[in-house]
């Protein structure tokens, strides 16, 4: 009831507007208190930023909820609904439709970031107080900029006369999958909780806190966008293989890159900084991977969001790019004069040519810097080919592309050398190893990846290149369980516990390391998946008149008919197939062209029957209405089913890590009671 | 970690920064190698008049070449499953074959873009046949239907 006199007043649009604005007078007060409180050490000026912050939380998240109460109820008087909301739309894809277009991304950002600043608000400790102003005038600054967007070039609310009374509805892509419910909200949460760990840097360079300790928490921080940014890169593989129907999941698009290469540096930070928390080393670079993964994600927006690339991800142009480029150089500028600044705190009283050269070869911190180094270079060779056709453009004017076999020629060595060294790493300990005694424990990882090798041979997959993927991710696999082992083992033998409590209790010991290799676990099973699936698929395009058989791989398959499914908000043109395999029944598939009123061009869905084995993926190219005919593509590939099954591990992995331990909560409770 | 500490340098030390230096310098031969890949994975955009020109020199590259399908010359042979079709830009025109049916939008007069090779023959193979259109919204016309509206598609304004 309610909901249709908001409607029919057209009250959202303007409270709408209004909580945007409040949460533009939030952040922009909430950053000069921050600024203040950080220059004059005053405590009151930072605890009106904190109470700031939370204010803008509150009023960036309501305005989101505004936008999905106006989406929800059809109010086509606010521009963005008009743009794209539609009466036929079922509920399910009308809120998802927040992110279906530029503005209301943006809209969605701001809210994201509203979460993650609360949070921040929140959880920080009086332990941070110098540190603390700092870092939420950073926050605060980035949520000037987002809620600067929303109200002036991006404004989502903005009203329209005289109200249509329906709209286009969503772009067709979002209706199509029930991933895309999941997959942009898990990638903005990567995103937008990069300016948490990026702010925190911020806040100890300025405040000029570099010693030992407050890394930590930043540690900790960073890994919730890394899984967010996991889970969301996946989660597009798996939409891109679901409903494009090219039968892959990754191809070097320019969006995809874009949200690959914070990924990298992020991942890079993650481990550098173990070598600051234990070493007090890298500290200049671990601070500079966390700020390059920040600015990554700002240039990612930009390439997705500026209509710069043609892709699924980019809608109509938008004057949105030059204000990215700007902030992105003037945040560039700013920590690179703070950085040069601080130069006398960070050094530690050795150049890096000295730290690295007191390095022992064996050792945990000398693994860590060659990943490092690696994923440097993996992130240079990345981004270069993803800007190289701008580029080329903006110089000689060619225009040009570059092609996925680039990309691939530089991910395999490096993936390899990659998976190796997560196999190495953990099992060489901080300072120092004997090198008999390291040889003494990489046999059972040899042994382990030469019967993962020969299990691969035996089950067909020959090539060297798979042979030599599948070595190292076996050597890597019995590594990092082995890790897990061994203290489990070493408690049953020194204090004879039974399996079952010595596992939990070296669990409860080790929790953090014991996510870390769960999450290298989850990397290998991807790893493996990919290298099988891109290596070892069989593409056919067939031709089939009604009746007529195929045969693909071992499976037969008929054309028997096509139908048309008529709903509200689409009609779907459908080519029925019967698969048997060696005459046994699979069943029907029924690959699809949609249509949507609002698009022209048809989108494919494509019929996949998944196995842990191997993927039968059917895609419809043409079918003729009558049914007379139907061209459909036929991919065989195996062991694609495994990537979607590692993502549940990414998941556990950060759950055990970031679960609060018991006596830690206790003693926060403690300290703010005494505040 | 204090600065008085007495900096120790071992055997492994210069060892380690032997094998940095390595890292880096294969890493650098890498960007190296990565950059030749990346010459030679370049896909240029061209019209047939630009194909034409460049001759033999365009020969077994992979190219993209722009145009519209010529009224008239399209050719889908279902029991074969090979398609032809002429692309032309109102200057020159290219003769394309593709092994496999053409996409659902696929029609006479339309914008494409092929990425293939020109052969020897003059004869331009492709894997790959993208339609080009304006994707402007048009609301469905009384009785029409959706499955239809993709038919009346015009041609990208480029």
């Amino acid at each position: 009831m309610i909901s249709t006199i908001f409607a029919d007043l057209h009250l959202l649009g303007p409270m709408g507007r209004g909580f945007v604005l409040l949460a533009l007078l939030f952040a922009s007060v909430g950053f000069g208190a921050g600024l203040a409180g950080g220059f004059l050490k005053n405590a009151e000026a930072t605890r009106i930023a904190r109470w700031c912050a939370i204010a803008f939380a509150a009023t960036s998240i309501l305005a989101n909820l505004v936008m999905v109460g106006a989406l929800v109820t059809d109010d086509f008087s606010v521009g963005y609904v008009a743009e794209v909301g539609s009466i036929a739309t079922p509920l399910y894809f009308k809120i998802p439709s927040l992110w279906a277009s530029l503005s209301g991304s943006i809209l969605f950002w701001a809210g994201v970031l509203g979460i993650y600043v609360g949070l921040y608000a929140r959880k920080a400790r009086p332990a941070h107080a110098e540190t603390q102003p700092w870092t939420l005038a950073a926050l605060l600054g980035t949520a000037v900029f987002f809620t600067a967007l929303v109200s002036s070039v991006a404004d989502p609310f903005h009203s329209v006369y005289p109200v249509p009374l329906d709209g286009p509805g969503p772009n067709p892509l979002l209706q199509n999958h029930w991933l895309m419910a999941i997959h942009p909200p898990m990638l903005y949460l990567g995103y937008v909780g990069m300016s948490v760990p990026f702010s925190m840097a911020i806040g100890s360079l300025c405040a000029g806190r570099l010693e030992a300790g407050w890394l930590a928490p930043l540690r900790r921080w960073l890994l919730v966008p890394w899984v967010f940014l996991t889970v969301g890169i996946m989660l597009g593989g798996w939409w891109s293989y679901g409903v494009l129907g090219w039968g892959g999941y990754w191809a070097w698009d320019p969006v995809e890159n874009a949200s690959f290469h914070p990924w990298l540096t992020a991942t890079a930070a993650i481990h550098s900084a173990m070598v600051t928390e234990r070493k007090g080393l890298l500290k200049t670079w671990t601070l500079v991977l966390i700020i390059t993964s920040f600015l990554l994600t700002l240039f990612g927006t930009f390439l997705t969001r500026s209509g710069v690339f043609n892709s699924v991800h980019s809608f109509t142009q938008s004057d949105i790019g030059p204000v990215f480029l700007v902030a992105i150089g003037v945040i560039f500028t700013g920590t690179v004069v703070l950085l040069a600044l601080r130069d006398h705190k960070l050094k530690t009283g050795r150049g890096f040519a000295k730290q690295v050269g007191n390095m022992k070869l064996l050792s945990r911190e000398t693994a860590i810097l060659a990943q490092n180094l690696l994923f440097t270079v993996f992130t240079a060779t990345v981004l270069l080919g993803t800007i190289f056709p701008l580029l080329a453009e903006a110089v000689n004017g060619d225009k040009l592309s570059v092609g996925a076999p680039y990309f691939d020629r530089v991910a395999l060595p490096i993936g390899i050398m990659l998976v190796t060294l997560m196999g190495v790493g953990p099992a060489l300990p901080w300072g120092e190893m004997n090198p008999r005694r390291a040889l003494r424990r990489f046999v059972g990882p040899i042994v382990g990846g030469a019967l993962v090798a020969l299990a691969a041979a035996l089950a067909g997959f020959t090539g060297p290149e798979s042979l030599l993927a599948m070595f190292v991710c076996g050597f890597a696999l019995v590594s990092n369980v082995g890790e897990y082992a061994t203290p489990v083992m070493a408690r049953m033998r020194v204090k004879k516990e039974r399996l079952d409590v010595a596992a939990r209790r070296a669990f409860v010991r080790g929790r953090r390391r014991f996510g870390g290799h769960l999450a290298h676990l989850g990397i290998i099973i991807a790893v493996m998946a990919i290298a099988l699936s891109k290596g070892y698929r069989t593409t056919v395009d067939l031709t089939l008149r009604e009746g007529e058989t195929a045969q693909v791989e071992g499976y037969d398959i008929t054309f028997t008919g096509a139908d048309l499914i008529q709903l509200e908000y689409m009609e779907s043109l459908t080519a029925n197939f019967a698969v048997t395999r060696n005459g046994r029944d699979l069943g029907i598939y029924s690959p699809a062209m949609n249509f949507y009123p609002r698009q022209r061009e048809p989108i494919g869905s494509p019929a996949v029957r998944s196995t842990p084995a191997e993927d039968l993926y059917l895609s419809l190219v043409q079918v003729q209405p009558d049914g007379d005919w139907a061209a459909v593509r036929v991919l065989v590939m195996p062991a694609v089913w495994w990537l979607w099954a590692c993502l549940p591990v990414f998941v556990l992995s950060i759950v055990v890590i970031l679960w609060p331990a018991k006596k830690r909560k206790t003693a926060a409770e403690l300290m703010e009671k005494a505040a | 970690m204090s600065d008085s500490e007495k900096v120790r340098v071992g055997i492994a030390g210069p060892i380690i920064l032997v094998v940095c230096v390595a890292l880096v310098g294969g890493a650098l031969w890498f960007l190296q190698s990565g950059m030749g890949g990346l010459s030679e994975n370049l896909v240029y955009y061209m019209s047939p008049t630009q194909l034409i020109e460049l001759g033999d020199d365009s020969a077994e590259a992979t190219v993209r070449l722009g145009g519209q399908v010529e009224v008239g010359t399209v050719d889908f042979d279902v029991d074969e499953n090979m398609l032809t079709f002429v692309v032309t830009d109102g200057v020159e025109e290219v003769t394309v074959t593709c092994a496999g049916a053409p996409p659902q939008m696929f029609r006479e007069g339309i914008g494409v873009v092929v990425e293939g090779q020109l052969q020897a023959d003059g004869v331009f193979h492709t894997d790959r046949v993208i339609v080009k259109h304006s994707n402007e919204y048009r609301a469905p016309e009384e009785g029409e239907r959706a499955s239809d509206v993709y038919q009346t598609l015009v041609m990208e304004e480029s």
